[in-house]
């Protein structure tokens, strides 16, 4: 029962942390209708940039709280400036070309920023600092949850609840879920829809950003290739849930969160990304319009 | 001209890239030894980089916008495109041709073995990219899995010749039709998708089967791969090391002119047709009565039969395969090179397929460089120029006036 907790915990955790690149995904494909490659590497670089920024800071001798809340904007600032850029030299261009243009684009860029990231960087792994404590009221509970499992069960919870009250409730919010329904008729009542894209694309980078300092700090290393594997799965799971729902990608992302821990629990470990992809390739099949999302006909 | 304002602007961007790159670029960290490294001369190479690339990329803007506007006022002509002057006149393309044929048949002569190594993969990656070809260019499928059914190729000679000691021309068909037979598997349940889901299933398909190569230790030997497959033979000749590559250089040679056929025969029949059709409008193409289904799947298949094809030679000549050659990276490179080539082209793959592959060999200094080219080529040829380097010719009819 113990071990059943414990995988529970820990497919909690990974959960969380495809729900927050999930999210990325599910809000570009709901608003352009676009696959975007590059978003794993956005995380991947989210987690660089929170690598280099807490060294840094923890030589230069800053107080622990203070190196977590700045590498984590940090790594926020960056990611999204990032998103931003990549969707301005890569889409934008191509927003009234086919569909397969902004698609091979967009797989340009993932390869580009790797290789980018390898070159400026490093091939190898690089040891990832624990940025979260032992808390000392976690003790009893350390068999099957770690502090930093707590940490990023309740950050991601914290951002779900403020990005859900964002979408409702603000202006920007609504320009967005307008822009998804209907890209014309939002221009045609004013909505700056360009803007409204690049906020999407910097909302989620930034959410990438944390997740992929979050889960670093956790795994403890980090390369410049955990982006790939990391944006397949979190796209399996904006999949799963229904691709350009909000909840659905968070859905999506516990449930393949909780399969893949059982699997590698019970099963075996070394097929773990043989179990997400055939998940993906599964629910493609039989409900490609995800748990939560609508089927659409494609109207003339 | 440029003006001011647009070298104010590109002091911008240099700017902004200065900053956007500034962690990864300038910053090096060493956690354990708790040291850093603060390289500020790549700064200035970001800087210049982006502020020279903001005004080539603003100039190109600015001579093609005034050009359309001429051409829209009447004052000038539309000029076909070069590539098409070259193909559509036989005087300039016959003389072209034959030389690059005797230049291809005299190559192991004129050269060492170790180039004509060299060339025998860039005549592999011609095939595939053509392979490739006809299910992105032509049909419009995104693929991203393509290497997943080289690598059926490769394991279906190593295995069969391990345990049935089959050789190199009774597994050649079999490789082909194998991964067909895997594309149809693969392609049946999927290919009702959307374009992009299809992409992503690929993508998953081919890390799928490299895993399992990986991990399946009984039957793949797992990521130690399985040595000594024996070389193409010939008729029960034994040759040496240098003969037996000439061997495969001419097999290679004739691989392409077969793939050349068949792909150039393909695209003016009644499926090629019907692929074309089906990647401009799905739905007028159902209308039409084309059976979108067994279209797509045909494509999938045949382009499927190349890789296969094509990772028999590839364990034939490496005479070892191991998973690691099948990675991701590589479907990227030959969906580099369909792009490049020019999607639909026959001659801009060949020649994309050339370039790519040959260039990183003899810059060896930049090879380091080669996926992040690769990368930024994807972009900047869908950005700039999305036909490709040599835009593919439709058949066109004219109507004789008078």
């Amino acid at each position: 029962m113990d071990y059943f907790v414990e995988l529970f915990f820990s497919g909690l955790t990974r959960g969380s942390i495809y729900a927050l690149i999930a999210l990325g995904y599910t809000m570009v494909y709901g608003i352009i209708g676009l696959i975007n490659f590059a978003h794993g590497e956005i995380y991947m670089i989210g987690a660089f940039t929170a690598l280099i920024v807490s060294t840094v800071l923890s030589i230069f001798g800053f107080p622990l709280p203070a190196i977590i809340i700045l590498t984590a904007l940090a790594a926020a600032i960056w990611a999204s400036a990032y998103g931003y850029t990549v969707e301005k030299l890569a889409y934008r261009p191509l927003r009234n070309a086919s569909r397969l243009s902004p698609l091979i684009s967009a797989i340009g860029m993932s390869i580009f920023l790797q290789n980018y990231v390898l070159l400026a960087q490093t091939p190898d792994f690089l040891p990832f600092p624990a940025l979260i404590p032992d808390f000392d009221f976690m003790e009893p509970y350390a068999g099957f949850i770690g502090s930093s499992d707590l940490v990023i069960l309740v950050t991601t919870t914290v951002i779900m609840i403020l990005l859900t009250l964002l979408i409702k409730f603000t202006r920007t919010g609504k320009a967005m879920r307008a822009t998804a329904q209907d890209r014309k008729m939002a221009m045609l009542v004013g909505i700056n829809v360009d803007h409204v894209i690049s906020i999407t694309f910097i909302l989620g980078s930034a959410l990438a950003a944390i997740g992929g300092m979050l889960i670093a700090s956790h795994i403890g290393q980090i390369n410049f290739y955990i982006g790939f594997i990391a944006g397949i799965k979190a796209f399996t799971a904006a999949v799963l849930g229904g691709i350009g729902s909000i909840p659905g990608a968070v859905l999506g992302s516990f449930i393949l969160g909780l399969t893949e821990s059982f699997a590698t629990g019970y099963v075996s470990s070394d097929y773990e990304d043989v179990f997400a992809f055939s998940l993906l390739v599964l629910i493609l099949i039989f409900r490609p319009s995800g748990l939560l999302g609508k089927a659409t006909i494609e109207k003339v | 001209m440029l003006s001011f304002k647009d070298f104010g602007r590109a002091c911008v961007v240099a700017l902004w890239f200065m900053v956007l790159t500034f962690p990864l670029m300038v910053i090096k960290v060493n956690p354990i030894d708790r040291v850093i490294t603060w390289r500020w001369h790549n700064m200035v190479w970001v800087g210049v980089g982006s502020f020279l690339c903001y005004l080539a990329s603003r100039a190109w803007q600015i001579h093609r916008d005034a050009r359309l506007r001429r051409i829209r006022l009447g004052q000038e002509e539309e000029k076909e495109p070069l590539s098409r002057r070259i193909l559509q006149n036989p005087s300039i393309y016959r003389p072209l041709l034959a030389a690059g044929a005797l230049f291809f048949l005299a190559f192991p002569g004129l050269f060492s073995t170790y180039q004509t190594n060299i060339m025998i993969t860039a005549l592999m990656y011609v095939v595939l990219g053509l392979g490739l070809n006809i299910v992105v260019g032509v049909a419009g499928l995104l693929d991203l899995g393509y290497v997943a059914f080289y690598a059926v190729g490769a394991y279906a000679y190593a295995l069969l010749n391990l345990h049935f000691g089959l050789g190199f021309w009774t597994v050649l068909p079999i490789g082909g039709l194998l991964a067909a037979t895997f594309g149809i598997l693969l392609g049946f349940p999927v290919l009702r998708l959307r374009g992009d889901y299809l992409a992503i299933v690929t993508l998953g398909f081919g890390e799928i089967i490299r895993l399992i190569l990986e991990n399946w230790n009984e039957f793949s030997h797992g990521p130690s791969g399985i040595s000594n497959i024996p070389r193409p033979g010939f008729f029960g000749i034994q040759m040496s090391l240098d003969q037996s590559i000439t061997y495969l250089y001419y097999l290679m040679i004739g691989m392409v002119l077969f793939t050349i056929f068949v792909v150039n025969r393909l695209q003016n029949s009644r499926i090629g047709r019907a692929w074309f059709a089906l990647r401009e409008d799905e739905i007028a193409c159902q209308a039409m009565g084309i059976d979108k289904t067994r279209t797509k799947l045909t494509a999938f298949a045949l382009g499927a039969t190349w890789a296969g094809m094509v990772g028999v030679i590839f364990a034939a000549k490496t005479t070892f395969v191991n998973p690691a050659s099948f990675t991701f990276l590589e479907s990227a490179i030959i969906l580099c090179i369909v792009v490049l080539g020019g999607m639909g082209s026959i001659v801009g793959v060949i020649i994309a397929a050339l370039v790519l592959i040959l260039l990183p060999e003899y810059l060896r200094a930049f090879s380091e460089y080669r996926m992040l080219v690769f990368g930024a080529v994807l972009v900047i040829m869908m950005v700039f120029r999305p036909q490709g380097i040599v835009a593919n010719i439709r058949k066109t009819y004219r109507v004789e006036e008078g």
